[in-house]
Parts: structure tokens; C-alpha cells; sequence
């Protein structure tokens, strides 16, 4: 048997779905608080979670495929297209730091009870519906400006797997001992992290 | 009745526990995790159900609810389970209370109306790079693709950027 499995049916959806939303809630990241604080660099726990979530996963794929137990050409790549990509990462990045969410995010923080949460996820429909109405104007732009041909990190920088894995394992081993070291040295960083998980209701 | 909220996670408990999950779902799917997807489906349909012939003709939306169903989509069930789990974590570590987060130095008025045009223009920026934090930046990167990294640096650039400016309004 190779994987992937196939299943896009509804319960693959649903089980994918509670654990993602299982883990993030967990995680504190149904706070705009919590969310928000890493982008001030007072609280680096949404890298920290986003990096191992990153690592765990492309490890695994690796080893599956290496092992011959996985397809890699039945894994989807999302495309590379340079300036969409790059400024809708800023949209949803300005987005955080304005509203306090990104789309997923959103969600967990109205299933714990936050108000904002909703607004933010209202906001979204909102948007989606303000691009559609301009896509004609700007679908040209978005479609003049095609990626670089490199769609993975191993092909962009000439790199094998098991090597960009493996600099991106430093950079997380880094960025946790550089962190440490600096809450450390800062007695108000614990205690902003230990408010993160109180709900925020001042 | 609602004794002390539970702490959460170690964050590198969180991020492993999210890793295998993401992983089980390429395993299972052959992709991964989304979010933007649903609430575009979501836009779609309700414009479709507000003004039928002005969606039908636009250019973004006409071929999206031409023949499609939401509940048709994976990522439709895959977000319904996304609310499922985070609500039972919620409930289950005594975090569930109704409330309002955000900027804590605005009134409640102002942190709302941040709340909806931070969350329209996260919208549209999810549509212009055809994903979100969750399908780009954490599922992408999970592949190593080279979206899912030019993603984050945007992601982080501008969130950073605006955040410090904002920094005054949180506590």
C-alpha cells in the first residue's frame, strides 16, 4: 500500500479538522493576545509551534518517501507566483496585526467564546467579497507576475532534502536558545506569557 | 462550576501534536490544511444567495457557484472540524467563555471594528496569494514548498511592521 490514501471524503475532512483545531486551541492560539504578542517578540510561542508543526510534518514526508511508502508526485506543491505570494502573505500578515487573527485562527477563538473572533471571521467573507468584485482589474496583475521556476526550497537553492531539513532544524534549535536566553535576561517576558492563556476579558 | 482554566501546551507539544496531525492529512488526502479555501466557498455562496445575477456574472465568483456545492468540499468538513476541536479543547481545559480579546487599551466599540477590517483585509490578501497562514504557511512550507516560505516573510514582515506600530494599544 502507498500512500497518500485518497480520502477527500467528509470524514477525513472532519477528523484532519479536530485535530488541527484541538492542537491550535491547546497551543493558545485562539487569543488575538497570544497571536499578537509574537509579532511584538514577547512571546515566541507561535513560532516555536509553527516551526516543530513545519518540521514534524516535512520530516515525516520525507521519510515516507524514502521509504518508498509514499508517492511524491501525489503530494500537492502549492505554486509559486513571486509578488502574489509575497503580498498576500503581507495582507494576511497586516491582517494579524490589525484584527488579531489569520483565517484559521479566527475560527478557534469563536469556538472559545471570543466575539472578536466572529467579527474577524465576518471580516473575511467581507474581503473575499471586495476581491471578487475587483478581480477583473486586478487579475492581469496578479497573472504578469509569475514565480520562480524553483516551486520547492530543495530545487531553489540546489540543495538535497535531507539538507534543507536539516538547516532548518538548526534555525528552530537557534531561535529556541536565542529566546530562552532573552526571557531570561527579561523578567516581564513570563509573566506576559502567563497572562496569555487567561482569557482576556478587560 | 468553572474551576481554574487549564494551562496550555508546551508550544513544542502543540507544534508536534499539529505536525502529525498535518501530516495524517497528507497521508490520508495527498495535501494538507487549509482555511481560506472554506470562507471563500462561504463568500461565494452567500453572494450568490444576496444577488444571484451579479455573482453568476462576476469573473471570481460566477465559475465558483456555477456548479458547486460547499458541502461538496473537503475543506468545508475539514473547517467544521477545526471549530468541533477547538470548542472541545475549550471546553475541556475550562478556557470557553464569552468574550472580547484584542487590543486591550481600546473600548470594546473600536477593538471590534479592528477585528472586521483586519479580518477583510486578511481576506483579500488570503485571495491574492491564493492561501492563508494555514494552507501557505504552515502546510506549504510543510512540502518545502517555496510559497509557503515567501508566504512567511510576508507574513512575518508586515505583521511585525504593523504590530510594533500597534504595540501602544495592548497591555
Amino acid at each position: 500500500m502507498t500512500f497518500p490514501l485518497g480520502y477527500t471524503g467528509v470524514v477525513s475532512g472532519l477528523v484532519s479538522g479536530l485535530i488541527f483545531g484541538y492542537a491550535l486551541e491547546n497551543a493558545g492560539f485562539a487569543s488575538a493576545c497570544k497571536l499578537t504578542a509574537q509579532l511584538r517578540f514577547q512571546d515566541w510561542a507561535v513560532f516555536k509551534v509553527m516551526f516543530t508543526a513545519i518540521l514534524v510534518s516535512a520530516t515525516g514526508l520525507y521519510l515516507l518517501q524514502a521509504l518508498g511508502l509514499m508517492s511524491a508526485s501525489d503530494i500537492y506543491i502549492p505554486t509559486v507566483f513571486l509578488w502574489a505570494t509575497l503580498l498576500g502573505g503581507v495582507g494576511v500578515g497586516a491582517g494579524m496585526s490589525i484584527g488579531g487573527y489569520c483565517p484559521g485562527t479566527s475560527v478557534v477563538a469563536f469556538c472559545s467564546g471570543r466575539l472578536d473572533g466572529l467579527m474577524f471571521f465576518l471580516g473575511l467573507v467581507l474581503g473575499t467579497v471586495v476581491f471578487a468584485g475587483a478581480y477583473d482589474w486586478l487579475k492581469p496583475m496578479l497573472e504578469a507576475l509569475p514565480g520562480p521556476q524553483a516551486q520547492t526550497l530543495p530545487q531553489l537553492l540546489h540543495l538535497p532534502t535531507w539538507a534543507v531539513l536539516a538547516i532548518l532544524f538548526l534555525v528552530a534549535i537557534a531561535v529556541g536558545r536565542m529566546t530562552r536566553r532573552a526571557s531570561d535576561a527579561m523578567p516581564a517576558s513570563p509573566a506576559t506569557a502567563a497572562r496569555g492563556p487567561m482569557p482576556q476579558g478587560s | 462550576m468553572t474551576p481554574q482554566p487549564r494551562p496550555l501546551w508546551n508550544p513544542y507539544l502543540a507544534g508536534l501534536v499539529l505536525g502529525l496531525g498535518l501530516l495524517l492529512t497528507f497521508v490520508l488526502t495527498g495535501h494538507g490544511l487549509g482555511a481560506s479555501g472554506f470562507t471563500t466557498a462561504l463568500a461565494a455562496s452567500a453572494s450568490k444567495t444576496l444577488a444571484p445575477s451579479a455573482t453568476a456574472a462576476n469573473a471570481y465568483f460566477g465559475p465558483m457557484t456555477a456548479s458547486h456545492n460547499p458541502l461538496d468540499s473537503w475543506i468545508t468538513w475539514e473547517v467544521i472540524g477545526l471549530a468541533l476541536g477547538a470548542l472541545a479543547s475549550a471546553v475541556f481545559a475550562g478556557r470557553f467563555r464569552l468574550s472580547l480579546d484584542g487590543p486591550s487599551r481600546l473600548p470594546r466599540a473600536r477593538r471590534l471594528a479592528l477585528a472586521l477590517v483586519g479580518g477583510a483585509v486578511s481576506g483579500f490578501g488570503a485571495r491574492v496569494s491564493l492561501g492563508c497562514t494555514s494552507g501557505l504557511g504552515l502546510s506549504g512550507s510543510a512540502v518545502l514548498a517555496t510559497a509557503g516560505f515567501l508566504f512567511l516573510i510576508g507574513f512575518f514582515g508586515a505583521g511585525v511592521g504593523i504590530g510594533l506600530l500597534m504595540k501602544r494599544y495592548w497591555q
